[in-house]
């Protein structure tokens, strides 16, 4: 099973993407910070990565920049989902290599359609 | 409402769009004519039913038709008519035509998402070996819906089914929540209105034909004249792309299936047969 981690400083907002990657066969774990995202990733490298922008401790384009410069970190496949929802952000966030951009709010369709987009579902 | 109100009204929309209401679909009913009841100053449907029947032309029938009409949409929508178009139409049209040159009809192009998303496939490969000239035309019985269309104005749920990120950036322009698309590719499809009741004599030839998701909204007797219609204003070697649940086997001996691409249909003797890279058998061997 292909395992997906949910990134958010929001308990609720990690719940329903569970919720829902589970739904399309996911295997999650959950992070609440880039900081505790990018330990987890350093024992296991997940396939996906849901990623919110704005978080304490570390926030989620400098999580996205350190993961891209591990060791496999090119690997997983990482969809932003996040409020930050204009063009710049958008630009700053591929530049920086994610693959996909969720705008909040999100739903089960957008989620799956984005997911399919990068040939994860 | 009555049967036989809910059967005038179902005549009615069967007969001006091909749309069938069966009796399950009586919820549909209600949900979707109580608003325009209201618009009208009408106290509910009984009242409105009455009023067509003295009248069963005119705005407020029409408003009746709109209503009734289903404009789901999204862009690159189930994607593999979109792979098909590329992989394999092009391709196959590349190779034995002399001019590429093509024109494109969509004929349930409701919002727009579907004409757009070929435009901005055919853009991404201007100024490239793999460039075309295309013409593409978009109609719709929704008059509505043929607006927001030419608009070419998204929310922000609009832009976010089916359109990868890459193009969301390129492409459009954001204004707060609203998504507009941008004034080059929008110039690019025309929009028309057009009921695939009517006669097509006036449409011209199209090389490609995407009527998808709208033939499942009629009976059997319907499929069959529409698809006779099409294949009339096809060239022997076009191509034509339905939606996902809805086919010509068994309805027309016009069209056959292309094999190895689902949901894309070729003139009976009409196309070549060969082997151009089907989408769906590379994704199948790639995962
Ligand atoms: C569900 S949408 C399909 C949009 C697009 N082709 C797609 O697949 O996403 C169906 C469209 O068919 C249109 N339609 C219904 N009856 C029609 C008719 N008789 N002639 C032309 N269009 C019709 C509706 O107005 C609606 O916009």
């Amino acid at each position: 099973m292909k395992q997906c981690l949910v990134v958010d400083d929001s308990r609720v907002i990690r719940k329903v993407a569970r919720q829902i990657l589970e739904e399309l066969s996911f295997d999650i774990a959950e992070a609440g910070d880039g900081q505790e995202a990018l330990d987890q990733c350093r024992s296991r490298m997940p396939e996906a990565i849901l990623l919110d922008w704005n978080m304490p401790v570390m926030n989620g384009i400098d999580f996205l920049r350190a993961l891209r410069a591990e060791t496999n970190g090119s690997q997983p496949v990482v969809v932003f989902c996040t409020t930050e929802n204009d063009i710049t952000h958008i630009t700053e966030a591929m530049q920086a290599g994610a693959n996909e951009y969720i705008m909040k709010p999100f739903d089960r369709d957008i989620i799956e359609a984005k997911f399919s987009e990068v040939g994860l579902v | 409402m009555t049967p036989s109100d809910f059967q005038f009204l179902a005549d009615l929309v069967k007969q001006r769009s091909g749309i069938v209401l069966s009796e399950e679909k009586g919820y549909l009913v209600d949900s979707r004519l109580n608003p325009v009841a209201r618009q009208n100053g009408l106290a509910d449907l009984d009242e409105l039913v009455a009023k067509l029947r003295v009248a069963s032309i005119g705005p407020l029938a029409d408003a009746v038709l709109e209503a009734m009409t289903t404009n789901e949409s999204f862009f690159f929508r189930d994607k593999t008519p979109f792979d098909n178009f590329e992989k394999h139409i092009l391709p196959t049209f590349a190779e034995n035509r002399a001019t590429k040159k093509l024109r494109i009809w969509c004929a349930a192009a409701s919002s727009g998402q579907e004409p757009y998303s070929l435009a901005m496939l055919l853009k991404e490969k201007e100024g490239t070996a793999d460039a075309w000239q295309a013409d593409i035309i978009g109609t719709d019985i929704s008059k509505d819906i043929l607006e927001k269309a030419k608009a070419g104005l998204y929310s922000q749920f609009e832009v976010q089914r089916g359109l990868p990120i890459q193009l969301l950036v390129k492409y459009f322009k954001q204004d707060g929540e609203v998504w507009a698309i941008d004034p080059a590719i929008r110039a690019k499809v025309i929009y028309k209105y057009f009921n695939l009741l009517d006669s097509f004599a006036a449409l011209g030839k199209f090389d490609v034909v995407f009527c998808r998701n709208v033939l499942i909204y009629f009976d059997q007797e319907t499929k069959k004249e529409i698809f006779e219609k099409i294949a009339k204003v096809m060239p022997p070697d076009g191509f034509l792309l339905l939606g996902a649940s809805e086919t010509t086997i068994g309805l027309t001996e016009r069209f056959k299936p292309v094999k190895g691409h689902r949901g894309l249909y070729a003139l009976d003797g009409g196309e070549t047969t060969k082997s151009v890279t089907a989408p769906n058998q590379m994704k199948a061997a790639a995962s």
